[in-house]
């Protein structure tokens, strides 16, 4: 039964359910009436309606990266459309797959300024992977199926399918999703075996190499990180991973030295500047990754695998680019170097493993502990304590210092099980995507590790939160500062504290009773403990006002414009200097 | 570094927004365009070819050939000038306004360039010129003193030499 006769809004959903869809994230509104129609009239998909468009989004991507499936949204034209943008963008930055259905106005309406009318292609054509305005009622199955095809595969992303009133009412012809096949669309997948040999030569006459991974492991499915994994201790070479990597590789293992970055480890930077072989694997030299350019690991040979042609060559230049998906190729490489038989130079990496070793003694991430006022970095490290060791565990952030010692203090022993805003760097993030982590794991610990600014940029969504009662944890690292400006203006711009302070923040306690939530509080270092057991406890959702250091910084910090080895420790070891004036621009 | 100029041939389906695709990404990314042309080439397929000719470092240049490739309805990207011998050209309808002894001598310099007349009055004339860039500049410019009103360019058009397709 490939041709089957129905009305559009009755092909949405049988698409939808044909590519293996349970959850859809949406709001309704006029224009997509018709589809909330057949909706109603069926029993397989699952709508979960947010309070915000761009929550939607966020919830979409918490529900894609947790699972690996490709998330769904469902708004209405015009402003529906509008309020998803940054959520578009944000998966399309991090490489989300997401599908994201609007609503139009009719087709004849169209250009005409009607009544919730935008030009949805237009302004979502540079925030999306790809777009279809559907204008054809016979087309529109095909449209769906050929979104599903481009979010997943490839580098995958964000795909919008605008809709017209007057085509999902139509009756026309549906086709399965075997039946469509893409006319020009065909990533490459398999990477190239003369370079992947080359690359293998290169990585085992290596004397202080590093492997450097991305989201693109996590990306490329769970066997991709188990590869990476083999791969890793195959040769026996230390390993760093971006933020969106995190979890691609046992955050307990000996060999992992931490996250990268302008806020990594001093071990995982200083190693990316003295290696002179990097293995850059589903990650793409991002400027906050890099530091200063043309000071970026000057005397390296640099091995890139990314399935996105245009990653390569983008910031850095390689010496063997490699285009395949990561999986396939590490694949290719695990079973070249055991078919060579290769042994790495033994005296050589026990040189460099003991150089990285004198580096990690330095304890990069260490912190002045208080007994009087909560540090940031403390909570954190109380609250992975307690969770440690749980595979059922997801924590999604919002954007800023808390984002950053997140990263540094919760370690990851498996991909998909972090959730943050890298790329767009979206404050607001967080909420709606543990919302939808725990829309996608019901029996989970999804926690939402915030800053006050943060949360309250979609606060809204704990309404959500509660209509679904979805037990997500919000654990608000409150310093009443917008913390990562509040830290720049501090050092760069001489204490200025422009605009970064809140006044009138409302009470959490409060505003978790309003939403039929738990408010938990703790002020003093000695509260942290049980505040967390508290909202462990909880059976439904938390909102925990952890009381913070207003003045704790975030280190390390390479400033941006600077280079890996010019990195600032902490306040005990000098402040960071001010960057250059090129620096200062890249803020 | 220097900035090379390229001519880049685009195979793409004639969907409606591809264009909007194209010139999205140069204005979106910073890239240049000196010259930008399309049209149907094959319509049973639906494939339109568009000739974009760009500037830039040759990291630049690979960047905007790796990006025109990512785009969904892209089928193919060929860098024309790094592909080995190819011919361009261009077409420009010229309007020269004059009388007298300018008005023979504009004549007399189309023949040379071999431009044809399209248009007649007693006041002026439409020429036709076909050529590459460079000969469409030097007859704009000679006929800059003797009346020149208005020019309409194609830009570019090119396509490789030999029998392979593209």
């Amino acid at each position: 039964m490939n041709a089957q006769r129905m009305s559009g809004s009755e092909m949405v959903i049988k698409a939808l359910v044909d590519q293996g869809v349970d959850v859809v994230f949406g709001y309704p509104g006029g224009a997509v009436l018709p589809i909330y129609d057949a909706l109603f009239k069926q029993d397989k998909l699952r709508h979960i309606l947010v309070r915000h468009e761009q929550g939607a989004m966020h919830a979409a991507e918490g529900y894609a990266r947790s699972t690996g499936k490709v998330g769904v949204v469902l708004v209405t034209s015009g402003p529906g459309a509008t309020n998803c943008v940054t959520g578009l963008v944000d998966a399309l930055m991090d490489s989300v797959p997401v599908v994201c259905l609007t609503g139009q106005v009719p087709t004849h309406l169209i250009g005409n300024d009607a009544f919730q009318e935008a030009d949805t292609v237009g302004i979502t054509r540079p925030c999306t992977k790809h777009n279809y305005l559907v204008k054809d009622v016979d087309d529109l199955a095909r449209a769906i199926h050929e979104a599903f095809h481009v979010a997943r595969s490839g580098r995958p992303g964000p795909v919008v399918v605008d809709l017209p009133k007057n085509v999902v009412v139509a009756e026309g012809t549906y086709r399965a999703p075997a039946t469509v096949r893409h006319k020009s669309y065909h990533p490459q997948v398999k990477g190239d075996l003369g370079r992947i040999e080359q690359a293998i030569e290169l990585i085992a006459g290596a004397k202080r190499p590093l492997f450097y991974a991305g989201g693109g492991v996590v990306n490329a499915g769970h066997a991709a990180s188990q590869l990476l994994t083999t791969l890793v201790r195959l040769t026996g070479y230390p390993v760093t991973l971006t933020l969106m990597g995190l979890g691609a590789y046992p955050a307990s293992d000996r060999q992992f030295l931490g996250m990268l970055g302008m806020h990594g480890t001093l071990e995982a930077n200083l190693a990316m500047h003295d290696c002179d072989v990097m293995v850059c694997i589903g990650a793409r030299f991002d400027d906050r990754v890099t530091g200063r350019l043309d000071a970026f690991s000057p005397g390296s040979k640099k091995i890139h695998i990314d399935i996105d042609p245009s990653s390569i060559n983008k910031n850095v230049r390689v010496d063997v680019p490699i285009v395949g998906d990561a999986g396939y190729v590490l694949e290719d490489m695990i079973k070249l170097w055991k078919a060579r038989q290769h042994r790495p130079d033994a005296e050589a990496i026990e040189a460099w493993w003991a150089t990285i070793e004198g580096w990690r003694k330095r304890d990069c991430l260490r912190y002045r502990t208080s007994d009087d006022v909560i540090k940031p970095q403390y909570a954190l490290q109380r609250l992975f304590e307690r969770i440690k060791g749980r595979d059922d565990v997801y924590i999604s952030t919002e954007v800023g210092q808390h984002q950053m010692w997140a990263a540094q203090f919760i370690k990851f022993e498996r991909p998909n099980h972090w959730m943050t805003s890298g790329g767009l760097g979206t404050m607001g993030y967080g909420l709606p995507a543990a919302m939808g982590a725990q829309v996608a794991h019901p029996g989970a610990l999804c926690i939402d590790v915030a800053g006050e600014a943060s949360v309250l940029m979609n606060i809204q969504e704990m309404s959500t939160i509660a209509q679904y009662r979805l037990p997500v944890k919000v654990f608000i690292l409150n310093n009443r500062y917008m913390g990562m400006v509040r830290q720049w203006q501090e050092f760069f711009f001489g204490g200025r504290y422009s605009e970064s302070y809140m006044d009138s923040l409302p009470d959490f306690v409060k505003l978790a009773e309003s939403f039929g939530a738990v408010g938990l509080r703790a002020s003093k270092p000695a509260e942290v403990d049980g505040l967390i057991d508290a909202m462990l406890a909880a059976d439904k959702a938390v909102i925990a006002d952890v009381v913070v250091d207003p003045t704790e910084n975030c280190y390390p910090m390479i400033p941006a414009g600077a280079a890996h080895n010019e990195m600032t420790l902490g306040p005990d070891e000098g402040v960071a200097s001010p960057p250059s004036e090129e620096g200062m621009i890249l803020v | 570094m220097s900035q090379g100029r390229h001519t880049i041939a685009v195979l793409v389906d004639n969907e409606p927004g591809v264009l909007a695709r194209v010139i999205g990404l140069f204005s979106g990314r910073g890239y240049n365009i000196d010259s930008l042309t399309v049209a149907e080439v094959e319509a049973e397929k639906t494939l339109s070819r568009i000739t974009v000719v760009t500037r830039g470092t040759p990291m630049i240049v690979e960047q905007i050939k790796a990006q025109l490739d990512r785009l969904v309805p892209v089928h193919r990207v060929s860098d024309l000038t790094l592909e080995g011998p190819h011919v361009e050209r261009e077409l420009a309808l010229i309007k020269v306004a004059s009388t007298g002894e300018k008005r023979v001598e504009a004549l007399r310099i189309a023949d040379i360039f071999r431009a044809r007349v399209v248009d007649s009055t007693t006041g002026s004339f439409v020429f036709e010129v076909t050529g590459t860039s460079e000969k469409l500049n030097a007859f704009i410019n000679l006929m800059a003193p003797l009346g020149l009103v208005d020019v309409s360019r194609t830009g570019v058009v090119a396509i490789s030499r030999g029998a392979k397709p593209i």
